[in-house]
């Protein structure tokens, strides 16, 4: 795809302030289990956290193809740091830029899109994982809004987050339709950090399990109308499962550039690795299947702009570049050998970061069963 | 061989009930606080675990290597990595009682045959990984000694380990000028580097082992001169099986709790281990494994006889278990979805060991040069 003026010197800011501001600092972000506050603002000022977003409310008003291209160059700095941008962007100022109230936009949307604030998402829960219909936390109605009870899991950014997105069931009765989502300030009396979860990567990014136990908030803050709950956390899916396939192959591209490196300097049997057919022609895989999940992506990302559905290509992407991207790091840890393997070497920890790219926002198989789904009803 | 004997299955019985009672249950501590747990060690040791294919002489069990296939698949059901270390000590402890004089099996290997001592191998150095018989390490005889000089890397065990199987360059013939030394701690020139901070084993060090005009007894030297590359190759067929059998024990690991949790675990209405995408991958894992363990137990049989593919045999089970479990491990790892992702659970501990288990003990690039060398010769 032939980027427009405008889309590489996005790619090219993004890829800048990756190399000056974020690869120096990640083992020390990682280290500390966060990322600084002025980093988000920084990219706050870039325009990074609320890239799609309308400049009237200080957004940069860019296209998707730029924000899966900026998703691309953080990534390759942090993926823990790509993901609190991802959430921020979409699905949480997207959400609030669709459906929210002016007084909503300009109380949230407008720190979200500044990096004053960031944003998390609360749609899964311990038992409602890739079944999000399985839902039980529950909005009852009180006389100045609503209280909020139930148990959140898995969500980026619970701690430092300054809002929530949080989905909850508000008529038993009616199903998918039952469900409504609401902006939930974290600082709301009865919203809990539960647990701050220790995992396999990503460490710079908080994790959390929520607890909403009597959690009351004004009327005003319900997004979208009743019964919208579900219709929003559909929406979204589409520039969710982009971003994570953006961060994939940025990440991918990170390790894959590190090995290529190290393949061209470290000698064994009398020359440099990479001469070796058996490491070069690993190489070659890596690239290309580098090059073909990019192209999903932004094939995706393409479609997005101009206005399409595209959900099955937003799954395609985001199966085929978190499959290839868990590959591409595994094989540039061989490519280092015992030395991919040390934490003194980046590899290690971009495969660690890059694995659950696999998972969150739907795992693989679950993205092909709306592939599968796609394929069935277009026949 | 598709039948164990009775005493293989007792071994194997014994092996599995002290995993659960002395491993299984603290593996996940000494991985998060990287401790090396030099208690369980010694007490492996008494049930002869330090020493399963070690000559009877000075202590060792005499056995084969396909009850030491089966007893690290058991240990490593609890803790790859600790079991790794124990496979580790297994091969250089053999190294020493195979190779050695008389007298120095006679000083060293009744300590190391209980795990009362630890022995760790160095041959790998910085500038030398794939690439062995390119090491620089020299040894230079100085009347009843050897002076050692140079640096090994990746130790498993260094700082840790009371005895070190070095191999050092005592000419400049190629793989032909190595020399094998048992170094061991204490001796004056011998320190360690800072310990390594790596994806896994968190269970036991890594180091670099250093020597500095270090004073090796030549009464520790193990074998001829020369003969050091012979002897760390006959080392590593043992422990590129002994590695494997870590890689088959965490990788079943993987898959119980894998078929536990999707029987448990509910989605759109049923538990996801009534989705055939589920019933089919957990058959296709629980497959693999079983080819696995055949092919390890049919190369563990080669290497005890000797047989003249015994190499070739090994470097083939080493590359195929090791790259079957990992994968076995991550799509346990995927089964369980984001909770695989949590410390609370065992499986991305395991896929985080296992994956050196595809490196080390010669990476599996170089086990297909070993298994095309078979093929090629003339």
């Amino acid at each position: 795809m032939i980027l427009t003026e405008e889309q590489r010197m996005v790619r090219d800011m993004s890829r800048a302030f990756a190399r000056d501001n974020i690869t120096p600092n990640a083992r020390d972000w990682e280290a500390a289990g966060e990322i600084p506050q002025s980093v988000l603002a920084d990219m706050g000022a870039l325009g990074l956290m609320g890239m799609t977003v309308d400049p009237i409310w200080d957004g940069a008003g860019a296209d998707y193809v730029s924000y899966a291209l900026a998703l691309m160059e953080i990534a390759a700095g942090d993926g823990a740091l790509s993901t609190i941008m991802s959430v921020t962007n979409a699905p949480v100022a997207a959400a609030i830029e669709q459906l929210g109230t002016e007084a909503q936009k300009d109380r949230f949307l407008k720190p979200l899109a500044r990096g004053e604030m960031i944003g998390a998402f609360c749609l899964t829960e311990p038992q409602a994982g890739s079944d999000a219909s399985m839902l039980k936390t529950k909005a009852e109605r009180t006389n100045s809004g609503w209280v909020l009870n139930g148990t959140k899991q898995f969500i980026t950014s619970g701690r430092i987050g300054g809002v929530a997105i949080v989905f909850a069931v508000t008529d038993p009765s009616a199903g998918k339709k039952g469900i409504s989502a609401f902006l939930v300030p974290t600082d709301t009396p009865g919203y809990t950090v539960a647990s701050v979860e220790h995992k396999l990567g990503q460490k710079a990014s908080d994790t959390c399990q929520i607890i909403l136990e009597d959690a009351a908030i004004d009327q005003d803050l319900i997004l979208g109308g009743e019964g919208q709950g579900y219709r929003i956390a559909l929406a979204n899916l589409e520039t969710g499962r982009i971003g994570i396939a953006a961060q994939a192959v940025g990440m991918a591209r990170a390790a894959f550039d590190y090995a290529l490196a190290y393949a061209k300097e470290r000698e064994a049997f009398g020359k440099p690795i990479a001469e070796h057919q058996a490491v070069g022609f690993r190489l070659a895989d890596m690239a290309t299947r580098l090059e073909a999940a990019e192209a999903l992506v932004l094939k995706a990302a393409a479609k997005k702009d101009r206005g399409e559905p595209c959900l099955k290509e937003a799954s395609m992407a985001k199966l085929f570049a978190s499959e290839a991207a868990e590959w591409i790091c595994s094989a540039a840890i061989q490519t280092l050998g015992g030395y991919g393997y040390l934490a003194d070497y980046p590899v290690e920890k971009i495969y660690r970061d890059v694995k659950v790219c696999q998972i969150y926002e739907g795992t693989s198989d679950i993205q092909k069963l709306v592939i599968l789904r796609d394929l069935m009803a277009a026949s | 061989m598709t039948t164990l004997t009775e005493d293989q299955r007792a071994i194997r019985d014994m092996a599995d009930a002290f995993t659960a009672d002395r491993i299984t249950p603290f593996a996940a501590e000494w991985d998060e606080a990287k401790t090396w747990p030099a208690d369980v060690a010694r007490a492996a040791g008494e049930l002869g675990f330090g020493s399963i294919y070690v000559g009877e002489d000075h202590g060792g069990c005499g056995l084969t290597r396909v009850e030491s296939a089966l007893v690290f698949e058991a240990l490593a059901y609890g803790c790859p990595s600790t079991s790794a270390m124990l496979s580790i000590h297994n091969m250089a402890t053999w190294m020493i009682d195979r190779f050695g004089a008389d007298d120095v099996r006679a000083r060293l290997v009744p300590r190391l045959a209980t795990l009362e001592a630890m022995a760790s191998y160095c041959l790998t150095e910085p500038g030398a990984g794939s690439d062995a018989a390119s090491l620089k390490t020299r040894a230079v005889r100085d009347g009843d000694h050897y002076v050692l000089n140079g640096a090994k890397a990746f130790i498993s065990g260094g700082g840790v380990s009371d005895v070190y199987v070095v191999m050092a360059r005592t000419s400049d013939d190629g793989a032909r000028g190595i020399t094998c030394f048992a170094v061991e701690k204490g001796t004056p020139g011998l320190s360690f580097g800072a310990e390594e901070k790596k994806l896994g084993w968190h269970s036991q060090p890594t180091a670099a082992v250093m020597f500095d005009d270090c004073r090796v007894p030549a009464a520790n030297r193990i074998g001829d001169e020369g003969q050091g590359f012979k002897i760390a190759m006959q080392g590593l067929d043992g422990g590129r099986l002994n590695i494997a059998a870590c890689s088959l024990g965490g990788a079943r690991r993987a898959l119980d709790e894998a078929v536990v949790y999707t029987k448990d675990r509910r989605q759109f209405g049923k538990a996801i281990a009534d989705f055939q995408n589920t019933q089919f991958r957990l058959a296709d894992m629980a497959t693999a494994l079983e080819a696995s363990r055949l092919m390890l137990y049919s190369a563990a049989e080669k290497v005890t006889a000797k047989a003249a593919d015994a190499s070739a045999a090994a470097a083939m089970a080493k590359r195929f278990v090791t790259d079957t479990a990992f994968d076995v491990t991550n799509q346990a790892l995927q089964l369980f979805g984001g909770y695989g992702y949590l410390m609370d659970y065992p499986i991305e501990r395991i896929l985080r060991d296992l994956r050196v288990h595809q490196i080390l003990e010669g990476t599996n690039e170089i086990m297909r040069v070993v298994i095309a060398r078979e093929l090629l010769k003339d």
